[in-house]
């Protein structure tokens, strides 16, 4: 079997090079994998091409901190607080350096990640049909029904180099469970060329095969398996913790200018080493507040015959 | 007499009961949110956003709309609003407790499939045709502002049964036409979304602080249909635009009663998105 156990700066080192496209926040504000994104920029990645719905702060901090040269998303920005200030700086002034923006809304890119993951060139829709976000776009292309001539978009299919895929349990082949609010992470994950998943928690295989309905994607896709608890701060995981909403507003403050940008990177990313120091930074008592306050146990399934 | 037919939102739809009190103050908000829970009918499927929206849904499901039923773009089915405040639509009380969590690809198959009635939107800009750009003010290349982009608004704005928008209601925000035409509205008047061959009904409501904008059933020009109290038609048009015309049964905004404030005020006690 191969090894898929890694850590995260090997899983980054070996999987994230320079000038691939990767998809992260599939699960759009939930499951979204910080700790991937804060190794991205430790190991100073250039000329990504990030792509994800709606990525929250994530795209917002790899791009101020020139890791990212496109991107492909439907909404860019820090969702609690308003505009992404490095988004803004990257397409209005060119800082860091120039951006490049693909506008998908959100159904078109689940469709391009579904082509992608059906290994077909496009997929018809009517959504965005006399929407400017289609008009000279590469993504899409007007066309009609062959049977009646109404009128159709084309989405062009995506299929990004890798995925990286936050989960609360996996065993060490990647096979996982994923639950709580999924996004595109299906038709993402399959669309994808290989898949990163960062778990909370490394669990045996039988506990995976226990239910398979829950499993979230073939194994065979998946080139690396991370355990990192608390990979997703501040972002939440369904049974494991919540969002940590002061942290969006804290950074929303600080990225208002370049230089605050720059400091806020300084202490959370360059300074830190790895997850557990960041959680030290960022304080028990802050952490103990995300924790689930009880729990919510589904009702179990027999898979019996 | 034939009875009146109402207009898909009818800004005179009134509740049971409507204990109006102008003693109680309320703000901008909080009426806007009032008058958004009175466009959701019982049992509909609407598509709610975060915020206001959301909250409109809340205050609907307590009053007349018991059996209304929300989606989230992220892929979540709820018949009950989240007894938390939600931040995003993701936060796990959102999660827990839903009816139905799935991929986002499926919600968004319904309304495609013409099976939402209802949607909800808040914008950057809307113009005279309803339109909604929140992808750049000014040029695409240069623009002055580079705003978040669609995220599922533009779905929205296409594909539901009919669109009820809720906005800040500011001149450089009510334009005559949009930089970027992001979430269709009209287009340029009359039957454009038929020629694009656009499936959803287009927008019925621009729901503001100033007042309430309804569209003219055959040219779908905005007009101007309420305005809220201590507003005067005269100070919303001077906060639009263009040359906004009233429609033909221009009256006050009934404002929020009793009721509807003691439940606004129990979802948001902190006043985080209906007292800002």
């Amino acid at each position: 079997m191969t090894q898929k156990l890694f850590s995260m700066p090997e899983a980054v080192e070996r999987f994230i090079p320079d000038g691939c496209s990767v998809l992260m926040g599939a699960a759009l504000e939930s499951l979204i994998p910080f700790a991937a994104g804060h190794e991205i920029i430790r190991q100073g990645r250039n000329d990504l091409t990030l792509v994800g719905p709606i990525s929250d702060m994530l795209f917002d901090q790899l791009i101020g901190a020139g890791c990212v040269s496109r991107v492909i998303a439907a909404w860019i920005g820090n969702v609690s607080e308003g505009l992404g200030h490095n988004y803004r700086r990257a397409v209005e002034n060119g800082e860091p350096q120039r951006l490049e923006v693909e506008d998908h809304s959100n159904f078109t890119l689940a469709l391009a990640l579904l082509a992608g993951s059906l290994g077909i060139p496009f997929i018809p829709t009517k959504t965005l049909l006399g929407s400017d976000l289609i008009t000279g776009r590469r993504s899409f292309r007007l066309s009609a029904d062959p049977d009646t001539g109404a009128p159709l978009v084309h989405v062009k299919a995506l299929k990004p180099d890798i995925a990286v895929l936050h989960v609360q349990r996996s065993d060490a082949d990647g096979n996982a469970h994923c639950w709580g609010n999924l996004g595109v992470s299906e038709e993402g994950g399959l669309a994808s060329h290989g898949v990163i998943l960062v778990a909370e928690e490394i669990v045996p295989r039988s506990l995976i095969m226990s239910d398979p309905n829950r499993v979230l994607l073939p194994s065979t896709k998946v080139v690396a398996v991370v355990h990192q608890p608390w990979g997703a701060h501040p972002s939440p995981v369904q049974g494991y913790y919540g969002r940590d909403h002061a942290f969006y507003a804290e950074y929303h403050l600080a990225s208002r200018t370049r230089n605050g940008f720059e400091q806020w990177v300084k202490d959370w990313i360059l300074t830190i080493d790895n997850r557990k120091d960041y959680l030290v930074r960022r304080g028990e008592d802050r952490i103990a507040k995300l924790r689930p306050s009880g729990e919510l146990i589904s009702a179990p399934v027999n898979y019996g015959y | 007499m034939p009875p009146r037919s109402r207009a898909p939102c009818d800004p005179q739809c009134s509740l049971a009961s409507r204990e109006v009190n102008r003693e109680i103050g309320y703000t901008a908000h909080e009426l806007m949110v009032a008058v958004a829970a009175r466009q959701i009918r019982d049992g509909e499927l609407v598509f709610v956003g975060m915020r206001l929206p959301l909250m409109a849904f809340a205050l609907a499901k307590r009053m007349h709309a018991p059996r209304a039923v929300g989606l989230f773009e992220c892929g979540l089915m709820r018949d009950a609003p989240s007894p938390e405040l939600l931040y995003t639509m993701s936060d796990p009380p959102n999660v827990a407790g839903a009816i139905w969590s799935t991929r986002m690809i499926n919600v968004m198959a319904l309304l495609q499939q013409g099976a939402v009635p209802l949607g909800m939107l808040g914008s950057a800009e809307v113009d005279r045709f309803g339109n909604l750009n929140t992808s750049h003010i000014g040029s695409r290349e240069r623009p002055t502002v580079k705003l978040p982009g669609s995220g599922g608004a533009a779905d929205i704005a296409s594909l539901a049964g009919r669109v009820v928008i809720m906005m800040q209601h500011e001149r450089r925000r009510f334009r005559e036409r949009v930089d970027c035409v992001t979430s269709p509205g009209f287009g340029d008047g009359g039957d454009w979304r038929r020629r694009v061959g656009l499936p959803g009904g287009g927008p019925c409501a621009i729901i503001t602080t100033l007042g309430m904008l309804s569209f003219d059933l055959e040219t779908k020009e905005a007009l101007l249909a309420s305005h809220h109290p201590g507003v005067t038609p005269d100070d919303i048009r001077r906060q639009t635009g263009w040359p906004l015309r009233p429609s033909a049964t221009v009256h006050e905004t009934v404002p929020p009663s009793e009721t509807e404030l003691a439940i606004i005020r129990a979802y948001d006690p902190k006043g985080v998105w209906a007292r800002p």
